[in-house]
């Protein structure tokens, strides 16, 4: 967990908003997958935010459920997610965040998930389908094992539920910057200053802005106003669009990445 | 281990939306404030004497309730043991008692002004349910559908159209049911502000649960009383047929409380229980969270969401009602299941021998209602839901059981 606050720190120190990268763990195979991690790593990224691919999931637009469905068919399994994080971690201390649904942290108990994920080199748990409400012994697990909480805040969520958000999360908080599921979007969604500065009127916490974000300046445009920036489907779309030629997928991550970290950068 | 005790039937869900261990909501932060304005509009509007009004009005009049029990002399005939009578929601207008809730929906969407409304659909009659109420009161109308059931149910999707609905094919997954709510879900992420969410079953977040129950109990509350009018006592059994459970706890709800009365949910078993191959989820499945609620689910060992298959699209589900969950901890319904091939045998026989075609659906309460009145002395009653009715059903039976049409 330390790793994520010094993650968000360092790049405060170094005037830029963190770059929060993700992919979607197996995406397309394991192999491939743990490459296009490393690959993120030359670039800039601070953390790295792996999807855990989940059969239904239903907060992810067509470009994330498309690529849990290619990490499934791989054969990905909750242990497998796990060992691509800890062979991660023999190369990086770059923190990682799951992205994830429910079931699959509750289904086995979830004290134990979490105690597997923190073993295996885990620094935060996001889980989409997860409100403050229903997150009593996720929160208790994670406290116990020193995994920190990241938790939704949408254009919807009006500000006494910021307030309880902000009493939960642990370790940023994520706001979503548009009403409707992952993927890229021309146009950037309006009011972002607005909606940093209501969350921070809660919390100490990190505030990162993620949903739709894909372009460098779009990524400008978040980083002056918060503390990390999460680039989704611009990402899994460097997979998508080179399945036919796995080899050239880290060059163009790398790429892509390198080019949105730009963004990342204040200026003055 | 002894058995939970059954609390007051009113005292649930809590106000948080459990019963007991299941139920809540889990759902993505863009819906919680949504579905908070939802129970708060529902809660004033069932105290609100002027909206239970005019739902009972649009229920006589445009749905055609109430619905005759109905007894069916020759299939009790055929069993030889207990009466059976049948709760007739076949006869409800578009076909099912999905029109209930629908109806229902609509006009609390129209009291807190959401002017779209989308829904999911599986068999179909819960998408034409909701074309027509949207058509009757004007709203624009969009139906989520699975591909592999558009095929199986073309008749329905043609006359979700003719009522002026927009039917979004969903071609993820094995393009059913479930994939169909998911569909609906991340519409009603993107247009929360505008959009109403008619959820067709006593499945989901709170409040869906509860007031999708509160909608149907109209139908315990007819038979309850249709049945001491006929036969001056209670029935000594019901059963309902179970995918998300609405019919069932909306024929069961009223019976609660009353201890002579057994209750049997009856899910689809498919092609038998093996994975993949049934949606019976008491009967290979465990407890998890999807698509809103804490409930029992057909999952693999890391929690991904099994395969289902069942005959009958609107069975054909991974996840049961959370009440219906609840209920059966406590031994107070009780739950079987009904294979394909019964339930084909089934369709044909109450056919030929009632002059009525049920729904594939309504058929599974018909092959455990048949099998417990078999079991049952003559001076018994057993109350079967007849849900709805076969008409959706008989390209398809026809199809399986190789007639040419």
């Amino acid at each position: 967990m330390f790793r994520l606050s010094d993650a968000f720190a360092r790049a405060r120190t170094g005037h830029r908003a963190a770059f929060i990268a993700y992919l979607c763990a197996g995406d397309p195979d394991f192999d491939t997958s743990l490459a296009a991690c490393r690959a993120l790593l030359t670039s800039g990224v601070d953390v790295l935010e792996l999807g855990v691919p989940f059969s239904d999931p239903l907060a992810d637009g067509p470009t994330n459920q498309l690529a849990a469905q290619r990490a499934l068919a791989s054969g990905m399994t909750t242990a497998r997610v796990f060992e691509l994080v800890r062979r991660f971690r023999e190369f990086s201390n770059v923190p990682v965040v799951f992205y994830t649904y429910y079931n699959l942290v509750f289904c086995n108990g979830v004290d134990d998930y979490v105690r597997a994920a923190r073993a295996a080199g885990v620094d935060g748990l996001l889980i989409l389908d997860l409100p403050p409400e229903e997150a009593g012994e996720f929160s208790t697990a994670c406290r116990a094992h020193g995994v920190g909480t990241v938790f939704i805040v949408a254009p919807t969520t009006p500000a006494a539920r910021i307030a309880k958000i902000a009493e939960v999360a642990t370790g940023f908080i994520y706001y979503v910057s548009r009403e409707g599921v992952t993927g890229t979007h021309d146009q950037i969604a309006g009011n972002i200053p607005e909606a940093v500065a209501r969350i921070r009127a809660h919390t100490q916490l990190p505030v990162a802005v993620g949903f739709g974000i894909s372009s460098r300046a779009q990524v400008a445009h978040v980083a002056a106003h918060a503390d990390g920036v999460v680039v989704g489907s611009a990402l899994v779309n460097c997979i998508r669009d080179h399945l036919g030629a796995p080899e050239k997928i880290t060059a163009r991550l790398a790429e892509v990445a390198a080019e949105l970290a730009l963004g990342t950068k204040r200026a003055g | 281990m002894s058995t939970p005790a059954v609390p007051a039937r009113d005292s649930l869900p809590d106000a948080a939306g459990h019963f007991g261990l299941y139920g809540g909501v889990y759902v993505p932060e863009t819906l919680m404030t949504a579905l908070q304005e939802l129970e708060a509009a529902y809660l004033q509007a069932r105290q609100d004497p002027a909206f239970q009004q005019e739902l009972r009005h649009h229920l006589k009049e445009f749905a055609g309730r109430p619905t005759e029990l109905y007894f069916a002399s020759r299939l009790t005939e055929h069993c030889g043991g207990a009466k059976i009578f049948l709760k007739r929601e076949d006869l409800l207008h578009t076909g099912a008692h999905k029109i209930n809730n629908a109806l229902a929906q609509a006009l609390l969407a129209q009291r807190m002004g959401k002017k779209r409304i989308i829904a999911e659909t599986g068999a179909g009659q819960h998408g034409v349910a909701t074309a027509a109420a949207c058509a009757k009161f004007g709203l624009e109308c969009v139906i989520y559908m699975g591909a592999h059931d558009m095929e199986r149910q073309a008749l329905n999707v043609f006359r979700m159209q003719l009522l002026g609905a927009e039917v979004r094919s969903v071609a993820a997954g094995q393009q059913t049911l479930k994939e169909a709510i998911n569909e609906a879900m991340r519409d009603w992420v993107t247009n929360v502000r505008s959009t109403h969410y008619i959820l067709g079953t006593a499945y989901g977040a709170h409040p869906y649960p509860m007031m999708v129950r509160d909608f149907h109990r109209v139908i315990g509350l007819e038979a309850k009383e249709q049945m001491i009018a006929r036969e001056g006592r209670l029935p000594d059994e019901l059963v309902a047929c179970v995918g998300g459970g609405s019919n069932a706890i909306g024929l069961f709800f009223e019976f609660l409380e009353e201890p002579s009365v057994r209750m049997f949910g009856v899910e689809a078993g498919g092609h038998g229980i093996r994975r993949g191959e049934h949606a019976a989820r008491f009967a290979g499945g465990r407890l998890g969270v999807l698509q809103g609620c804490k409930t029992f689910i057909l999952q693999d060992a890391d929690g991904q969401i099994e395969l289902t298959h069942s005959v009958s699209a609107g069975l054909d589900y991974a996840a049961v009602g959370p009440e219906h969950a609840f209920y059966r901890d406590r031994g107070r319904i009780e739950f079987a299941y009904a294979t394909d091939d019964e339930v084909l045998a089934t369709f044909q026989l109450c056919s030929r021998l009632e002059g009525i075609i049920p729904a594939l659906e309504s058929t599974h309460a018909l092959v455990h209602g048949m099998k417990r009145a078999k079991a049952l002395a003559k001076d018994r009653i057993v109350i079967v839901n007849l849900s709805g009715r076969g008409d959706k059903d008989v390209q398809q039976v026809a199809k399986i059981l190789g007639h040419q049409t």
